[in-house]
């Protein structure tokens, strides 16, 4: 890695670290007896790990100029094996934090593995630390292929990369140290949300001038959605995580806003994140994968256009539909319901595009599980879109608001959508980037694609009835015109289908396990026998006309 | 001026909703524009070419 970088890379990348020991020491210094400190201190120690990198390579021979003749992977490399290794600890959180809601006692009476810690390691370890490696890595790749133009620098890159991931580690490690700021999707504490603003706007600025080498003279979609992604959770990020730490020694801070503000700022991040974390960046995605995979350009280019700005111009009202029924005036909800309900349209064009490219391939997406994961990913996508602007309908929301309903609709998405969309997305790229003639085991992609989607369904099936019967129960009065059942009463008729999400949730994390499993058995193996495996693969040959066919047992 | 909830419901319905309008006519053109169909066909063809080096001019 350290004898790819160029020496004044290798002279860069030593004062980033060292700029960072020194911030890790100052923070280790002042944040004594506070969660801080710890950061601190894993801030120095992580610097200083890579500088001894930095050095025990610094002498090796600078990189050829061949190098430019090439694309400028090993970054998206990394980012790919860091995705899986936080799937499987997202996941794996989420499947425990899912048993807890099940059976509360098994917190083992400590603090550390309580609901309200555990819960963000599995939201920020899945959304951040899978789905945000995931996007990283693949834009890196997408736009050079696109732009046909290599990445500027070697140091930049890696500087991302590790720098998010820092990121992760410090929001995850913080919330077990009870370290938050209580906002939902944007947890970590006033330093950590620095250190990312840094980072992004580094993300912003290499992208950009890798597109301003482009040999290309237009840019293709893909690149819209990654940009809008970058750019746009930059700006909200900025916005929603303003506030004034009460020392430059403790964790703790207050945010700027109060009250129904804070509220509204923190649904439009909210939102938002979904829109161009969850959305945008995975369109771009979409649009560069699914059409690679199945051998045919896009539907209708000029659909994916349209789409993307009615996506970007609608998602940023829609966020004030959390907030029904709420101190909020009555018009931001109906304006954040009535955007809700418009993103159908955009929605439904991307979800129809995709489908309509596979339209002429069915036949590959039936042979194909990589290709097969996308397809799936498409009808998620139109689904949960769906059921999102549905859900933001007010009287629809006043039975659905606060229940499993919720959590039903944001997994659709998060699994059949997200998940699914990256699973594809990655199995497609490994094989190119290892140059290897397919993954080490087709059946293994079959296997994580049925396991995956049996998960989804089982999990998604569970929360929707959970979720109603809870509203239901909820509304339900009595003669005497008072609630007909206490809230424990409902919590009781959930039982049941906390256990099946929780049996749901283990099909989905053990599909993950096998993938991380197949994608390093595919870095590791060397090239397989190409002609072996054409045999294996053909059909059996038709017998001539006129013999009559062997039958079995004859 | 004091920024009143009459004032800004006006704001939302006048300027809010033409420039909406005026961004979707906007976005409109440029996809339909004529001359812009031949780079879209290419750009949408061109990412299955199997050519996996940078350009190098």
């Amino acid at each position: 890695m350290v004898a790819e970088l160029t020496k004044n890379e290798r002279q860069g990348a030593l004062v980033i670290l060292l700029a960072l020991a020194i911030t890790g020491l100052a923070m280790a210094a002042g944040g004594r007896g506070d969660p801080f400190g710890v950061h601190g201190a894993l801030v120095l120690v992580t610097a200083i790990v890579g500088i001894f990198a930095v050095i025990s390579g610094y002498y090796a021979p600078e990189p050829s100029p061949d190098r430019l003749d090439s694309y400028y992977d090993t970054p998206t490399k990394f980012g790919i094996i860091a995705a899986m290794v936080w799937a499987v600890i997202g996941m794996a959180v989420g499947d425990w934090v899912a048993w807890l809601l099940a059976y509360p006692e098994w917190t083992f009476d400590a603090a550390w593995a309580s609901f309200g810690r555990l819960r963000p390691v599995h939201t920020s370890g899945v959304i951040f630390g899978f789905g945000g490696n995931a996007l990283i890595a693949t834009s890196f790749y997408v736009m050079q292929r696109t732009s046909r133009a290599r990445l500027p620098d070697q140091l930049t890159p890696w500087f991302v990369l590790f720098g998010y991931n820092l990121f992760c580690v410090i929001a995850a490690t913080g919330y077990l140290m009870g370290v938050t700021q209580s906002k939902e999707y944007a947890e970590p504490e006033w330093y950590a949300d620095i250190w990312l603003v840094i980072v992004w706007v580094v993300y912003f600025v290499l992208y950009l001038r890798t597109l301003n080498r482009r040999k290309e003279p237009h840019i293709y979609v893909s690149n819209w959605y990654y940009l809008a992604f970058i750019l746009v959770v930059a700006m909200l990020h900025i916005v929603n995580n303003l506030a004034v730490p009460i020392s430059w020694g403790s964790a703790k801070s207050y945010s700027l806003f109060s009250g129904v503000q804070d509220a509204m700022t923190e649904w439009w991040y909210g939102h938002n994140a979904v829109a161009f974390f969850l959305t945008s960046g995975f369109l771009g995605m979409m649009y560069y994968y699914m059409p690679k995979r199945a051998g045919r350009p896009i539907y209708s280019y000029r659909m994916s256009i349209i789409s993307f700005w009615g996506i970007t111009f609608f998602y940023m009202w829609a966020g004030s539909h959390h907030l029904h029924y709420t101190a909020l005036p009555q018009w931001v909800q109906s304006l954040g319901m009535t955007f809700s309900v418009m993103l159908l349209v955009p929605s439904w064009v991307s979800a129809g595009n995709a489908l309509m490219t596979l339209n002429g391939a069915w036949h590959k997406v039936r042979d194909d599980a990589v290709l097969r994961f996308m397809m799936v990913a498409a009808v998620f996508y139109g689904l949960s879109t769906f059921e999102g602007s549905f859900m933001a309908i007010r009287p629809v929301n006043a039975l659905s608001h606060y229940t499993d309903w919720t959590v039903g609709h944001v997994h659709a998405g998060a699994l059949g959508w997200v998940a699914m969309i990256t699973f594809g997305a990655i199995y497609a790229s490994v094989p190119w980037l290892w140059k290897r003639n397919g993954m080490y085991s087709a059946k293994l992609v079959e296997a994580h694609f049925w396991l995956a989607l049996a998960g989804t369904i089982i999990y998604v099936f569970a929360m929707w009835n959970s979720g109603i019967i809870q509203g239901l129960m909820w509304r339900t009065y009595n003669e005497s015109g008072t609630l007909a059942y206490s809230f424990v009463d409902s919590l009781v008729a959930m039982h049941p289908y906390y256990i099946a999400r929780a049996v749901g949730g283990v099909f989905f994390l053990l599909g993950a396990i096998i993938g991380f499993y197949n994608i390093w058995m595919t870095i590791r193996t060397a090239s397989q026998d190409e002609a072996a495996q054409n045999t294996a693969d053909r059909p059996v040959a038709e017998p001539a006309v006129g013999v009559p066919a062997l039958q079995p047992g004859e | 001026m004091t920024i009143t909830h009459d004032l800004l419901v006006w704001f939302s319905k006048s300027f809010g909703l033409f420039y909406l309008i005026g961004l979707s006519l906007i976005v409109l053109v440029y996809t339909y524009w004529p001359a812009n169909q031949k780079p879209f066909e290419h750009a949408a063809q061109a990412i299955l070419d199997d050519d996996d080096k940078p350009y190098r001019g």
